[in-house]
């Protein structure tokens, strides 16, 4: 019978969970899903990061290579960030090239490196003007449930504190880099930012949308914080309006899940070290 | 070309406008911040593929075509802020299993590149005469390294600054329809920014009317 009526009127039978503060799948309008984290699953990656944010799976793994740096600064190294959404994790994506969603996820992802400045990028460079690291990170979608956006940030900064780089030094005769595997270090990791979607149906705001709560509702907000409490950006593509006290709740609801978030990732990372 | 200065604003850059100029498309509208110059062309409602097609509402597709080059992952994200903002605005279950393609050419880009495709967009389907809930406006502010929050800004501004931010305001509530910020800022300074667009808005609002009052009025006349 919820079925029948599920298929029939998607936005009725939500907002019937809304009238009552509550949600289909049982959570309170400001409650995150389980969030699991698993930290360098992939051994062949620099640093990688498998993150579940209820289905929502999110992998990332970072490669990291060696290259001239960019002429304009030649004392940094760079990033460079892709988000992939592979027609494996939703219904809707085609195999091609890539929708619009996963570039702007891409772009979102970038601006986040740099507002955030997660690392600093002149840490990446081992000799000015001659040789530099370059991270390629690569997060990919492996089961597409809502919430996209936060999980790769999570996944991102996981892999990130993951990984290690081999040392490098240049041979002052041949001028080349000699690279010594069995000596690696970690990245200096400054900030941590993390991110907190939520979804906006007419008058009522809901943290941590599903799929089907994403495509019903009026407009999706992305908050990041980092630890200093400040924002790293206010992401609101569009959709309905938004007034300031709503803002300031959704910001109060993004430091707590700051805390949890970084717990977690500690956590892991501690665990792992054990 | 409708010109109005502000002079009571130290903030805003000279704005301009112009509609109707271009012969094909249903629409067109060329806005001009400073020295930002954006070109917008909309074509609807028209037919739509069957596979992008949506049983009750109009689909909307927006293109940015940069100056130089093809378009890239930047102008995807840019996209997706101006179609989301226009889709909230447009009555688009009005036009069901129809298309609508707004395509916005930059001609300059001298800062607030953002804001000045979302008001050229505005103009443009206004122009088309395409069914509205409301008009918005695109406001793009910075904070420079002092810790001031200047609206408007130039190239150099925005190069400048510490944190870029762009706001779409609606102009019925003065409410924030879309926001895009980049760099680090405090819930403050966000909130400060928001109050100053809102308050630039109005202006801008009033530039849309006299715009369009001084076009209709020289049809009028002739």
């Amino acid at each position: 019978m919820a079925e029948g009526f599920k298929t029939a009127d998607p936005l009725e039978y939500h907002k019937s969970f809304l009238k009552e503060n509550c949600r289909p799948d049982g959570r309170e309008l400001d409650e995150f899903r389980t969030t699991t984290l698993n930290i360098g699953p992939i051994s062949t990656a620099e640093g990688s990061a498998l993150v579940k944010i209820g289905n929502t799976t999110v992998m990332c793994g970072i490669k990291a290579e060696l290259a001239l740096p960019p002429s304009d600064t030649p004392d940094k190294g760079y990033i460079v960030p892709n988000v992939d959404i592979p027609p494996l994790c939703m219904s809707k994506v085609r195999s091609g090239p890539p929708e619009e969603q996963a570039q702007a996820a891409s772009q979102f992802i970038a601006d986040i490196i740099e507002s955030s400045e997660i690392i600093w990028k002149e840490d990446l460079c081992i000799e000015k003007e001659k040789l530099c690291w370059v991270l390629y990170c690569d997060i990919m979608c492996l089961d597409y449930d809502g919430n996209l956006l936060d999980s790769c940030i999570v996944a991102l900064l996981a892999a990130l504190k993951n990984t290690l780089l081999p040392k490098v030094t240049i041979n002052k005769e041949t001028d080349l880099p000699e690279v010594d595997l069995l000596e690696k270090c970690p990245i200096n990791i400054n900030r941590q930012p993390v991110g907190s979607s939520f979804a906006v149906f007419d008058n009522t705001i809901i943290v941590d949308p599903t799929a089907d709560e994403e495509s019903l509702a009026t407009a999706v907000m992305t908050l990041v914080i980092d630890e200093e409490g400040r924002l790293c950006t206010a992401h609101k593509p569009g959709g309905t309006t938004l007034s300031g006290e709503k803002l300031q709740d959704c910001m109060g609801r993004a430091v707590t899940r700051h805390r949890e978030i970084s717990k977690l990732v500690d956590k892991i990372l501690q665990s792992m070290k054990k | 070309m409708d010109l109005k200065v502000h002079e009571a604003s130290p903030a805003t850059r000279e704005f301009g406008c112009e509609q109707n100029l271009l012969s094909r498309p249903d629409g067109s509208a060329s806005f001009i911040q400073g020295n930002t110059n954006v070109l917008a062309a909309v074509y609807g409602p028209a037919e739509v593929k069957v596979s992008k097609e949506i049983y009750d509402r109009a689909t909307l597709e927006v293109l940015i075509q940069p100056k130089v080059g093809l378009p890239g992952v930047r102008e995807r994200a840019r996209e997706q802020c101006v179609r989301e903002t226009c889709e909230a605005a447009l009555l688009s279950s009005l036009h069901p299993r129809s298309s609508l393609t707004l395509i916005l050419q930059e001609i300059h880009d001298d800062g607030s590149l953002l804001a000045c495709c979302l008001n050229a967009a505005c103009m443009a389907l206004m122009d088309a005469g395409l069914p509205m809930s409301c008009l918005f406006c695109g406001i793009t502010c910075v904070i420079n390294m002092d810790g001031q929050i200047i609206i408007d800004p130039t190239l150099q501004q925005e190069k400048d600054s510490r944190a870029l931010m762009t706001f779409a305001i609606d102009s019925i509530d003065k409410r924030v329809m879309m926001s895009s910020t980049k760099g680090s800022i405090s819930v403050q300074e966000l909130q400060e920014a928001i109050a100053l667009s809102q308050r630039t808005s109005e202006r801008i609002f009033q530039f849309y009317r006299s715009s369009v009052c001084r076009r209709y009025s020289k049809t009028a006349a002739n």
